[in-house]
């Protein structure tokens, strides 16, 4: 009886140990790259201590004047929008289709999608750049949205979520005359909306931090999104640490903010990507 | 307002799932105005041959006609019928209003004449004050009445039910049978039902059609159904508590005989099984055993069981002929308990038999005589 009740007090606390941990782990990055934000550009490097002797507030200033930040926030709104938006259309049509739409080689076709996503995204980087720049594209706002404007995982995701909606709910709008466009519109599709909160963010998030295909597909300063920007710190002005965690503050903090209000997306979505 | 009601048929329709048949052969014909119970075991095939109908499943072969029009390849929602589902089905997203008028609107009708609709609709089953929730904030009644409500809208001209009592409590059942009943009486629109409780389907249902493995059974009134029982399985499957049951084996004579009852068949069977009503069964202290005289009754002494008053009747369990507890449905005036010997006698127009295939055997059964098994 008493170990149970020791027990049942240590329990909790052991688990909010853990959980502080963990957290902390998670977060120390994120800390670092605030702290150091506020640091000179030597004494990053002077080993006195974690926190800055005096913080100073106009590296921010200074660092998002160094470069056209306003520029490139501007440009990764369009491109994370349009990606957001994108994705949305293309995944669930495609999602609905595979969950609901009987059509030959369905499952096969399935298959062969999802297997893609075994696919480095490093892989497929060159065939994109070719593909655009053989449309003439490069430097251009299609040529850095058109290739993300599908996900494969944003498809399994909605189709997942379709495969949960009940049945009957279709047939009853078929009933009612609904065509299965309308079907789709009217009854599937405001029935997805949490599947499609969780896809728009997963969506927006993965655009804002693409470093890697902004990079590639854009040349002119016009036209970098801010991931791209806060890298060229390291060449344009040497290695200027403090600039570039400034400007990551300040590009993380769009993201942070959303997180806070939308956790319980993130939650849902990572369920559903259990659910066969 | 309302429109003609239109007769359906159904002409050597199938359905194949895979290796499975849900519906073979089926011929079916529901009159103009009709309210027909399609009642079954689960898995009978009963919801598929309704989903055939609506144009929710596609039939492997065979026509179905609505009115006088062939509609096999006609889409669901053109076809004229309204479904209500076992589980509602409401459109969870959208106010009690929108659920009622959607079919409407997807139909392009103009919103002043979909609002009139929808009002009147909610006036006839008291759907007023809630025309501005949702469904998720509507008790299983109101969300029945919802269902009821989405297909009255349209004034179709055959409504579907699929198991639309099923999830509501007893009490509720019973009232919201009563209003499909009177709706159909009011409505005079043709209605086929489809449920697995046979007592729904009786009370229901001007004619029952009797489902099992794909198969109709029998199709009639509730009282032919009950009384003239086409199959075994019929007659088993309709009527609580369920008919009593005795196996009968081909005697030399070339009749067939078991405990107190022996009958002549022609041509001869092999095996046969007897079936009597436990209503059919008269239960009378030994002491008032009646004389008997051939070819009236049947008769035999039992032992009481057990006896369940249930106020109005009584059931009395009997270990009568053969393995199983025989059920006889007695008045309350008879005063017997368990252990105790009683007389049981059947008038033999009221037997059934039933060859080894469980089709019905001819006309009522011819006796022989009567063994006393005194």
């Amino acid at each position: 009886m008493r170990r149970r009740t020791r027990a049942a007090r240590t329990l909790p606390v052991l688990r909010a140990a853990l959980l502080l941990g963990a957290c902390l782990v998670m977060a120390a990055p994120f800390l670092w790259m605030a702290v150091t934000s506020l640091m000179g550009q030597l004494e990053v490097f002077s080993g006195r201590g974690i926190l800055p002797a005096a913080p100073l507030w106009s590296n921010y200033p200074e660092a998002l004047t160094a470069q056209p930040f306003g520029r490139y926030l501007l440009n990764s709104l369009v491109f994370s929008v349009a990606v957001v938006a994108g994705q949305i259309v293309t995944a669930t049509t495609a999602g609905y289709a595979f969950a609901r739409i009987d059509f030959p080689g369905r499952q096969k076709l399935f298959m062969l999608f999802l297997a893609t996503m075994m696919v480095p995204v490093v892989i497929v980087l060159i065939p994109r750049f070719l593909l655009i720049d053989a449309l003439g594209w490069i430097d251009t706002y299609q040529g850095l949205i058109s290739t993300e404007l599908v996900s494969v995982w944003g498809i399994f995701l909605m189709r997942q979520y379709f495969r949960t909606l009940p049945r009957e709910l279709e047939d009853a709008a078929r009933v009612d005359g609904a065509g299965p466009l309308r079907v789709f519109i009217s009854v599937a599709l405001p029935l997805a909306k949490p599947a499609v909160a969780t896809l728009a963010l997963f969506a927006f998030i993965d655009a804002w931090k693409n470093l890697l295909w902004p990079l590639l597909a854009t040349r002119s300063m016009e036209m970098r999104v801010v991931e791209v920007g806060i890298a060229a710190f390291h060449s344009t002005y040497e290695i200027n640490w403090p600039y570039q965690m400034a400007a990551g503050v300040v590009a993380v903090l769009p993201i942070a903010l959303l997180f806070l209000f939308t956790q319980r997306y993130f939650v849902r979505g990572i369920q559903l990507e259990g659910i066969r | 307002m309302t429109p003609a009601p239109r007769g359906v048929t159904l002409r050597g329709v199938v359905k194949r799932f895979g290796s499975v048949t849900a519906v073979a052969d089926a011929d079916l014909e529901i009159r103009p105005g009709e309210l027909m119970a399609l009642v079954g075991p689960s898995g009978c095939g009963k919801s598929t041959l309704l989903r055939l109908i609506a144009g929710l499943e596609e039939p492997g072969g065979g026509e179905i006609l609505i009115g006088e029009r062939p509609v096999n390849d006609i889409p669901p929602g053109d076809r004229d019928v309204a479904m209500v589902f076992q589980s509602y089905a409401l459109y969870p997203h959208m106010t009690v209003a929108a659920n009622l008028g959607f079919g409407l609107r997807v139909r392009g009708t103009d919103r002043g004449e979909i609002e009139e609709r929808v009002e009147r609709t909610a006036r006839i089953l008291g759907l007023g004050d809630l025309l501005a929730r949702r469904p998720g904030q509507l008790s299983g009644g109101q969300q029945q009445r919802v269902a009821l409500g989405r297909a009255m809208v349209r004034d179709p001209g055959v409504f579907l039910f699929d198991e639309p009592l099923s999830n509501l409590d007893a009490g509720l059942r019973l009232r919201t049978r009563d209003q499909i009943a009177s709706l159909h009486q009011r409505l005079g629109t043709t209605m086929i039902f489809v449920t697995h409780d046979q007592t729904e389907a009786l009370s229901l249902g001007q004619r029952v059609a009797v489902m099992d493995r794909g198969e109709i059974l029998q199709v009639g009134t509730p009282d032919a159904v009950y009384r003239r029982p086409a199959s075994l399985f019929v007659a088993a499957f309709v009527g609580s508590p369920p008919i009593n049951r005795l196996g009968l084996s081909g005697t030399d004579d070339g009749g067939v005989a078991g405990g107190p009852f022996r009958f002549a068949t022609d041509p001869p069977l092999a095996a046969a099984t007897l079936a009597v009503r436990p209503e059919d069964l008269t239960v009378t202290p030994p002491s008032f055993r009646p004389d008997i005289t051939p070819p009236v009754r049947a008769d035999f002494t039992a032992t009481v069981l057990r006896v369940e008053a249930l106020g109005s009747e009584q059931r009395v369990h009997l270990d009568g002929p053969g393995s199983a507890t025989w059920i006889a449905r007695t008045p309350p005036s008879l005063r017997v308990d368990p252990g105790d010997p009683v007389h049981v006698s059947v008038a033999w127009e009221r037997t059934h038999l039933f060859g080894p295939d469980g089709s019905r055997v001819g006309a009522p059964p011819r006796p022989i005589h009567i063994l006393r098994d005194s």
